[in-house]
């Protein structure tokens, strides 16, 4: 039973409202050939410095979106030798505690579906035109990923704003201004966002 | 405006194939297009009119999510968004870092836009 790249690859960008059922996933990329499975699980988490997190809205250009994921899917093939991939990312307002992002990777041996699960994590966040709105009681603010600021490197044009960090939070001053000046701390996710991670293995 | 080399090198690997894939897309779009609108008649015309499509902060500067823009023919995604800066002065604010898609692919800044291409402001994303 020999099925092509695009039956071995599923991509879904969710609509509002639709939670992201994980083991849909799992056993979507689950075969007898593969020894392992890896996942990865991007949940949202409460606080983010010190102030209490709502909830998380996103917003995607979708058609560009799961272009994207395509080409990091099929690169992640071309390094790895890999069964089949799951990658789902759900839109609108995801509740503290949900899963906003979910990355299924089969294949024979742990260390392909392990490695591969962790670079296509890493690149979506890099590359993926997906936005993030967080809420907090008292304001909100639109997340940027260090993964794409990084991989956009210093900017070539001067800037008196500092690239994009400046004015960009809009946090009411109930905790006083220290919050409106320092944007970096709001800035930089470094990525790890109450993340975690789950390794199914098999022999 | 910033050049990212938004692909990874891993994928640069394989920058053939995912050209052709797309190529083949743009085809396709411009297929549909073509039922919609007479070609001859926009060649002989001086302007080209693109769709821009605002996302996240970039929507909330401007108020707007999409809008058309008629530029001269021959026209460069650097000069679409001078236009776009002199319509929406506070989209400077994030002038510094934000990067454009066109036809739903990154580009550099000297890329020439055609009649009913889709231009995308890209804020930082911040997507997982």
């Amino acid at each position: 039973m020999a099925l092509s790249f695009e039956d071995k690859t599923l991509i879904e960008i969710l609509d509002e409202n639709c939670r992201i059922d994980l083991n849909k996933y799992v056993d979507s990329v689950r075969s007898p050939q593969s020894g392992a499975v890896a996942t990865f699980a991007g949940t949202t988490r409460d606080t983010f410095d010190g102030k209490v997190v709502v909830e998380l809205r996103y917003e995607a250009y979708v058609p560009m979106a799961v272009r994207r994921l395509k080409s990091i899917c099929s690169s992640a093939r071309s390094t790895w030798n890999l069964d089949s991939i799951a990658v789902a990312h759900r839109l609108g307002p995801v509740p503290v505690g949900d899963s906003s992002v979910f990355v299924a990777v089969s294949a024979v041996h742990r260390s392909d579906a392990l490695d591969a699960c962790k670079y296509i994590i890493d690149e979506l966040k890099a590359s993926v035109p997906i936005w993030k709105k967080e809420v907090y009681e008292n304001g909100e603010v639109w997340k940027e990923n260090c993964e794409f600021l990084e991989r956009m490197g210093p900017s070539p044009s001067p800037s008196p704003s500092k690239g994009c960090c400046r004015s960009k939070v809009r946090v009411a001053e109930i905790d006083g201004p220290d919050h409106m000046e320092s944007p970096e701390a709001e800035t930089l996710d470094k990525g790890q966002n109450g993340k975690s991670v789950v390794d199914v293995a098999r022999k | 405006m910033l050049l990212p080399p938004l692909i990874s090198q891993t994928e640069r690997h394989q920058i053939v194939g995912i050209r052709v894939f797309f190529a083949m897309d743009g085809v396709n779009r411009e297929a549909n297009n073509r039922e919609k609108i007479d070609e001859t008649e926009i060649d002989s015309k001086s302007s080209v009119e693109i769709r821009v499509l605002f996302f996240a902060r970039a929507r909330d500067l401007t108020g707007v999510a999409d809008m058309p823009l008629e530029v001269p023919t021959g026209s460069t995604t650097q000069d679409c968004m001078e236009k776009i800066f002199s319509q929406f002065p506070s989209l400077k604010d994030i002038g510094g870092c934000i990067v454009l898609a066109l036809n739903e692919e990154y580009v550099v800044d000297s890329a020439i836009v055609r009649n009913r291409d889709e231009l995308a402001i890209i804020p930082p994303i911040s997507g997982g």
